[in-house]
């Protein structure tokens, strides 16, 4: 039985398992009835002309898990940020953790989604926010809304600023041997609230495991919200991030990727602003080797004028990897004075390795200042040799280079616990010790 | 004024009678569709040979499995191919006796372009003593080009005259099946240009004097194919500046270029067809694939100002396979009013040391939209390949769009990619400043416009470039609002 007849047939399964009644239950059966219609996208979809899922969805992989064998904090303490104080929501194989968790309901809701769903007091808040933003055409994004049923719940009420960041955890253990995960995020950040998220998925061990994974944010007026991707799994691993961003007036969101790991990982970020004077971010910094793939897809859809957007995506590719950024930015009709930044720059380290980008600019308005730039290079030899004839060897001189390279993305990092972790990762990955710290 | 192409033809088939205008080989017409028996036709009637006929034929049966691409960013009523004759000699215009009976709006337009006033009646179908004159001079040019051994002739001479030229290139840079327009053009070509320049030959003229005198109309399918053998240099010019009615509504041509080593061609467009009206009636689809291909050390540029047109569907390539080879683009695509355009270039990279630039200005007013699509593709085999892209719009005016689809796909570490682009409009302080020096607004864009797109323009051979310097004017005229 093909994967998708099964996902299909399974969900009679998965109803067996929810509330019914549920307002939101509407929902999964109509994005279910999409999702057959649509079916996964092949290389033949614009958007998905440099990856391909083909040899992930011939495969098969369970569900749900069915062990309920919990997982010591100590095998997976190296994932957290531990020295500073956090919320915490972690899950195992899909499951909400309580002993690894710190939620709580306290001025705010740092929670679980299956819990808001449950509860009558959150209705009118899901009534308001639930799948109001995720486009219709999207068949990952529809296949996830089928199958919603648990993911981290943030609901930041007006003028609350939560001092410690929320980490979101997704480990899966491997007790199986394949398994599908599908969590699914709500965050919601209101009038001049603000908030900042650090978001991880991490296998605990090699198998094979697929995250189709949703996040859906709003920002209310005036809000500010910072997002942190941290994608650092093991090689067998394959996630699909399917990030929708609502944003009103005056509200300021940034969105941070880091992709160092995995076998395969998709990223689509989207961005649609709904009133004036808005601030989007977008930043990534993109470190690959042996054979992985990272497709950063993004949108900033600009619908309302007065409002800024900035994009800063660097990749270092070795050792058969393939990057790809496909980045585009909309203009509407009415968003006169809109100031769109977009910028790509790839190193490519050897020649195995492939870079795809495709910047892309539609542009509606006239009175606009868009700009994107692209380049694809290698190190400057200059620079390198400079740096010998200093008596620094060649490797460290290299790593401080692309490090150098990449060094503007994580100054806009602003926890500083944060900022040393991701910088010990790219010492790691470049193999040296860089001798600093920020 | 409600005027479909239906009422045109019927209007130029009265015409024709009442002048008593077609001899018996000139009006014949096939009947429409498109069939194998048509294609075989077309091949009869031209007299070609049977190895010609049956590439046409393998051709159509190709086209006929392919369907009509559908990822450009453009929107029309697609046409219907079994709708169009696709066999007609050359359709003339109503002789006229004196420039007097032109239309004036016409009239208008040429001196704004400041074309001669024999070009004028020339252009116009006015007039046989020009033609006379044109004609000598035409064969005097022809005689300079014998003595050189360069072969320009029509597509069809080239099939007859010279086979094994023809055979051994014709559809080597753009396949037979490349895409679903050039399948089409390929089975039923009309006529086109042929152009052979032997080993170490410059050609001493620009090929376009030659061209423009001779123009003759070479129908809505028309094929290219551009030899420059080792060591030569030639400079190509198609299209005119001036205004053309052409009642065509479907063009489909297929341009082919080959730079064998250490050759240099340099290929430059004007295309100025029948954009549609202000409300965006009627007006030319133009789908055409252009592709050169270089050998080592050889270098192709391609330069195109586009302002006709109501549908542009046109990506003039380089495939860069030998050593040191480079290719250029330069473009300048104007669009006003309905009309849309999709146009821009692939850089194949493929040999060692190769280079390429892209420069690229599009310029939207009205309620046109402009698109720039382009690819610069580095494969893993082509070392210390450099690349430079520009693309920048300008927008005029609250209904316009311009978009841009930038496709980079590097697999070699030594590669140098830039690629950069922006959108703006005319700064309100740049036309207050012009204004202030009593230059009025329509002219202060104009001025602006050109400044804008002056890299491109230089590139273009030098009579040329002042008339589309002007021709940049006139297409914008009546978008300031």
């Amino acid at each position: 039985m093909k994967f998708q007849e099964k996902l299909l047939d399974s969900f009679i399964a998965f109803e067996q398992d929810i509330d019914l009644l549920s307002p939101i239950h509407i929902d999964r059966k109509n994005a279910l009835k999409r999702f057959e219609k649509q079916g996964f996208p092949s290389k033949k979809d614009e958007s998905w002309k440099y990856t391909s899922l083909k040899s992930i969805i011939q495969k098969n992989y369970n569900l749900s898990s069915k062990s309920d064998k919990s997982v010591e904090l100590r095998d997976v303490k190296e994932y957290f940020l531990n020295d500073l104080d956090s919320f915490k929501i972690v899950f195992v194989d899909g499951i909400y953790s309580p002993f690894l968790s710190k939620t709580t309901h306290d001025g705010m809701d740092i929670c679980v989604l299956s819990a808001a769903l449950s509860k009558d007091k959150y209705k009118s808040t899901l009534k308001k926010y639930f799948n109001q933003i995720v486009p219709k055409d999207q068949s990952l994004a529809s296949l996830n809304t089928s199958y919603t049923k648990e993911g981290a719940y943030i609901y930041i009420p007006k003028g609350a600023c939560p001092e410690d960041p929320v980490q979101i955890m997704h480990i899966s253990t491997g007790n199986q041997e394949s398994i599908w995960l599908q969590p699914r995020n709500l965050i919601i950040a209101d009038k001049n609230a603000k908030v900042e998220i650090i978001e991880r998925h991490q296998s605990l061990k090699d198998h094979s495991v697929v995250t189709n994974s949703l996040t859906e944010i709003y920002a209310e007026k005036n809000s500010f919200i910072d997002y942190y991707k941290i994608q650092n799994d093991l090689n067998s691993a394959t996630l699909i991030d399917n990030t929708f961003i609502s944003q009103q007036r005056d509200s300021n969101v940034s969105v941070h990727t880091f992709s160092f790991g995995g076998k395969l990982t998709r990223n689509n970020l989207n961005f649609y602003q709904k009133g004036e004077n808005i601030q989007s971010t977008l930043k990534g910094i993109t470190i690959l080797e042996s054979n992985q793939h990272v497709d950063h897809n993004t949108l900033v859809n600009h619908e309302q004028p007065n409002c800024e957007s900035h994009q800063d995506y660097k990749g270092i590719f070795s050792d058969r990897s393939v990057g790809v950024f496909n980045g585009k930015i909309m203009v509407e009709k009415i968003a006169q004075k809109t100031n769109a930044f977009q910028q790509n720059n790839n190193i490519l380290i050897d020649n195995n390795s492939k870079v795809n980008t495709k910047p892309q600019l539609e542009i509606f308005a006239d009175d606009v200042k868009c700009s994107h730039g692209c380049t694809v290079g290698q190190l400057d030899k200059e620079a390198l040799f400079y740096l010998k004839t200093r008596g620094i060897p060649e490797k460290e001189a290299k790593a401080l280079l692309t490090y150098a390279f990449a060094n503007n993305i994580l100054e806009s990092v602003k926890t500083p616990n944060l900022k040393r972790r991701i910088n010990s990762l790219i010492a790691k990955k470049l193999g040296v010790n860089l001798g600093f710290d920020l | 004024m409600a005027y479909t192409e239906d009422e045109l033809k019927k209007e130029l088939e009265t015409k024709e009678y009442e002048y008593g205008f077609y001899t018996d080989i000139d009006s014949e017409t096939f009947p429409v569709g498109l069939n194998e028996d048509v294609v075989k036709a077309i091949s009869k009637k031209k007299n070609e040979p049977k190895w010609m006929t049956d590439w046409r034929l393998d051709a159509f049966s190709s086209w006929k499995s392919m369907n009509e691409p559908e990822w450009s960013n453009l929107h029309y009523k697609k046409p219907n191919f079994q709708d169009i004759s696709y066999y007609s000699a050359p359709k003339k215009k109503p002789n006229l006796n004196s420039l007097d009976e032109v239309d004036p709006e016409l009239l208008k337009t040429f001196n704004k372009l400041g074309i001669s006033l024999k070009e004028q009646k020339k252009l116009s179908g006015v007039a046989m003593d020009v033609v006379i004159d044109s004609v000598s001079v035409a064969t005097t040019f022809k005689d300079t080009l014998e003595e050189k051994g360069i072969i320009f002739c029509s597509i069809s001479d080239a099939i007859q005259n010279h086979p094994e030229l023809v055979r051994k290139h014709l559809g080597t840079v753009v396949p037979k099946k490349d895409n679903y327009y050039a399948a089409l053009n390929s089975a039923v070509f009309s006529d086109g240009s042929f152009c052979y320049i032997p080993k170490g030959v410059r050609c001493p003229m620009e090929l376009s004097t030659y061209f423009r005198i001779n123009q003759a109309g070479t129908g809505q399918f028309e094929r290219t194919l551009v030899i420059a053998d080792e060591s030569s240099y030639v400079s190509y010019l198609e299209g005119c500046t001036a205004p053309s009615r052409d009642e065509n509504q479907l063009h489909a041509a297929v341009v082919e270029l080959i730079a064998l080593d250490d050759a240099e061609i340099k290929y430059s467009t004007v295309q100025n067809w029948f954009p549609g009206d202000k409300n965006g009636k009627g007006g030319v689809f133009n789908f055409v694939t252009k592709r050169g291909i270089c050998h080592n050390r050889s270098k192709i540029s391609w330069t195109q100002v586009e302002t006709g047109s109501a549908v542009t569907w046109k990506y003039p390539s380089c495939i860069l396979k030998g050593n040191n080879s480079i290719g250029e683009f330069y473009s300048i695509a104007v669009t006003n009013n309905f009309q849309q355009a999709d146009t821009g270039t692939k850089m194949i990279h493929v040999g060692k040391n190769t280079k390429s630039t892209i420069i690229s200005k599009g310029v939207s007013a009205g309620r046109s939209q402009n698109s720039y699509r382009g690819l610069v593709q580095i494969s893993p085999l082509a070392k210390n390949a450099r690349n430079f892209s520009q693309c920048d719009s300008l927008l005029m005016g609250n209904d316009c769009g311009a978009h841009t689809f930038p496709y980079i796909e590097v697999q070699n570490k030594t590669a140098q990619i830039e690629h950069e682009a922006t959108t703006s409009k005319i700064g309100e302080d740049q036309i207050f400043y012009c204004n202030q020096r009593g230059i009025d607004t329509e002219k202060a864009i104009a001025l602006i416009v050109n400044g804008f797109s002056k890299e491109v323009l230089n590139k273009l051979p030098m009579e040329f470039a002042v008339e589309a310097q002007k021709l940049l004017e006139i297409s914008l005229e009546g978008s300031v609002g």
